[in-house]
């Protein structure tokens, strides 16, 4: 693999809400954090440590109180929704714990969908793309179905596959085996690992589940909006 | 905007029982407002037609006569008790130049100059009180299609011919080829052959015209080489006062249009054009408000669906354009549909109806109609898209 590349970065990250109300709240107290290229990582805690308000303050969705965040070296707290959208469409990939599939449109065009909405018409060569993540997710048969006709581990693959039609820098995934049964968990984990492999993109998993988490190569643990050494 | 387009139609199609049901909806609302507008019109034209039928655009006469008051010395107090004057049939001056002047002008189709005025009409001891018509027959058919309404004879006046109506043949027993005897007073009489009959269908006219040619006309009114109205018939119906006004500036003489001399009918049409128009308006708006409510049920279904997106990339911009597109095709489908219904129902009218009259589709009418139910469906949609555009995605995807 190649040399780990940093990949994002916080610094002093904060997250209040009901800002300047009586019950103003900060949920993030300033987290330092780092991923690489090379980071295979889950990040864990109790309910309501704030797991899922830094996810989606890292995966842009959401925009900090405080701190700074670079994703590849880039500033964000600056940027207007538009840079944000777009830098989240190119370099960022979502795997939540509920498929969320489109579902007017087949396992294909929801894996294309990323490329569609950033690029327009899909060329052949995106599509190859999609047929081939299809593939390695073991859907290629079902490519034109549409979500209802899959099984809630097939919508999951689909969503992973979905996750990386855009080669991103950093897999973001939400409790990403929270609904699926113990032996459809590991399948889709395994995949996490094996796309972590291949394409070098560094991952960063929200789970509860003890034993995901140790089998991940790095655990950060948040208690209480702060990250435990 | 491919992706935009895409989204739409697809979402269209998935949620297949309500856009059917709103294109129903509006299809309805076009069909109603092409058919009323259509019949409106139809209506209106044949009434203007008929009414036209037998008047001119625009009558010129010459100047009423007017009582010339000498002013009194200064510093006297002037009471003046005046009657009208007595208006004798009086010819317009020169009117052979307003006539070439009158030819002349934009916007003009056809000046007959005529010379009319009151007469007896005798057969035996049967009197009847009728008005002469002297005209220039080429001329006075362009402006009055009387070769329409004749019913028997021929359309021929001059060496002693006249042309009456069908009325006033059969009150002095009169047929085709028969003698009537014109009395103009003063001893100015004549008999002339009657060479044709019409009826214009208004039983005034029918029982009181007597078309000669101009000279004999003048010779039994008195007036040798005058004329007492010139008749114009302009371009554009509409533009009729307009063009009085203009013709009058320019002449000096008295002009009349049928917008005048019909003022109740115009009243009445033009109460007509508000009523259609105030139903187009509140259908319209009534179409608006159910694309509105389907867009926003439509964007509360896919609020998890509006997140996703939003999460993989998908701008404000576009997120709003999804659902204005899915506005203005509800708009153009269900507003196709329905100037198809419309068209049928008009075919239905005139094939099936009553058949007082032919309505027929005014060209503008149906991409009118079409581009106001889409711009409807837009304007309808911009709530709903802009909800959906400033949506979070981060709520979207919890609470969706």
């Amino acid at each position: 693999m190649a040399e780990p590349r940093e990949v994002m970065r916080l610094e002093g990250l904060r997250k209040s809400y009901n800002i300047g109300q009586a019950n103003e709240v900060e949920v993030l107290h300033g987290i330092d954090l780092r991923l690489d290229s090379s980071d295979f990582a889950a990040l864990v805690g109790p309910s309501g440590s704030g797991k899922s308000t830094l996810l989606n303050q890292i995966g842009l969705l959401d925009t900090p109180t405080d701190g700074e965040l670079y994703l590849l070296g880039q500033a964000t707290s600056d940027m207007d929704d538009e840079a944000r959208t777009a830098l989240r469409g190119q370099h960022l990939g979502f795997v939540f714990q509920f498929h969320h599939l489109i579902s007017a449109f087949s396992a294909l065009e929801n894996v294309l969908m990323p490329v569609m909405v950033n690029q327009g018409r899909p060329d052949r060569e995106a599509i190859d793309r999609a047929r081939a993540l299809l593939a390695d997710v073991g859907l290629e048969k079902f490519a034109d179905s549409k979500p209802t006709e899959l099984s809630g581990g097939q919508q999951q693959r689909v969503a992973i596959a979905r996750a990386l039609v855009t080669r991103p820098a950093l897999l973001l995934a939400d409790e990403p085996t929270g609904n699926l049964d113990t032996k459809t968990a590991a399948d889709v984990f395994a995949l996490f690992r094996r796309f972590h492999q291949a394409y070098g993109c560094a991952v960063l998993l929200v789970t509860h589940d003890p034993r995901l988490a140790d089998t991940c190569d790095r655990t950060i643990s948040l208690i209480d909006g702060c990250i435990e050494p | 905007m491919w992706i935009e387009s895409t989204l739409a139609l697809r979402f269209l199609r998935q949620g297949r029982a309500q856009t059917l049901l709103i294109l129903i909806g509006i299809a309805v609302g076009v069909a109603v407002i092409v058919f009323v507008v259509a019949l409106i019109a139809g209506l209106q034209d044949n009434v203007i037609d008929r009414t036209l039928g037998t008047q001119a655009h625009i009558r010129v006469e010459a100047p009423e006569e007017l009582n010339r008051i000498a002013p009194a010395p200064p510093g006297t107090l002037q009471l003046v008790l005046e009657d009208r004057r007595a208006q004798t049939l009086r010819p317009i001056n020169n009117w052979q130049q307003v006539r070439d002047v009158l030819d002349g002008l934009p916007g003009i189709s056809a000046v007959s100059p005529i010379v009319s005025g009151p007469a007896f009409g005798r057969r035996g001891d049967a009197v009847e009180s009728v008005a002469l018509i002297g005209m220039d027959l080429p001329r006075y058919l362009q402006v009055i299609p009387l070769q329409e309404n004749m019913v028997d004879g021929r359309l021929q006046v001059g060496s002693g011919n006249a042309v009456i109506g069908r009325q006033l043949a059969r009150d002095l027993g009169l047929r085709t080829g028969g003698k009537l005897r014109l009395d103009a007073g003063d001893g100015r009489a004549a008999i002339v052959n009657v060479a044709g009959i019409f009826e214009l269908g208004v039983r005034e006219l029918d029982a009181r015209y007597v078309y000669l040619d101009l000279k004999q006309a003048q010779s039994l009114l008195d007036l040798p080489g005058g004329i007492t109205v010139i008749d114009v018939t302009v371009d554009e119906l509409f533009a009729a006062d307009r063009m009085a006004a203009r013709i009058a500036g320019l002449t000096g003489l008295r002009a009349e249009s049928w917008m005048q001399t019909n003022a109740q009918l115009m009243n009445a049409l033009s109460s007509q054009s508000i009523s259609t128009n105030m139903i187009s308006f509140f259908v319209a708006i009534s179409v608006a408000f159910g694309i509105a409510s389907v867009l926003a049920v439509s964007v509360s279904q896919r609020t998890r669906e509006i997140g996703i997106l939003r999460a993989i990339g998908t701008r404000r911009r576009q997120m709003l354009r999804v659902f204005l597109v899915q506005g203005a095709v509800l708009g153009l489908l269900g507003s196709t549909i329905g100037a198809l219904a419309g068209w049928s129902l008009v075919a239905v009218f005139n094939n099936l109806g009553p058949g007082l009259f032919e309505v027929g589709m005014p060209p503008a009418l149906i991409p009118s109609a079409m581009a106001l139910a889409t711009v409807a469906g837009v304007i309808a949609a911009a709530v709903p898209a802009s909800r959906a555009a400033r949506m979070d995605p981060v709520e979207a995807i919890r609470h969706g």
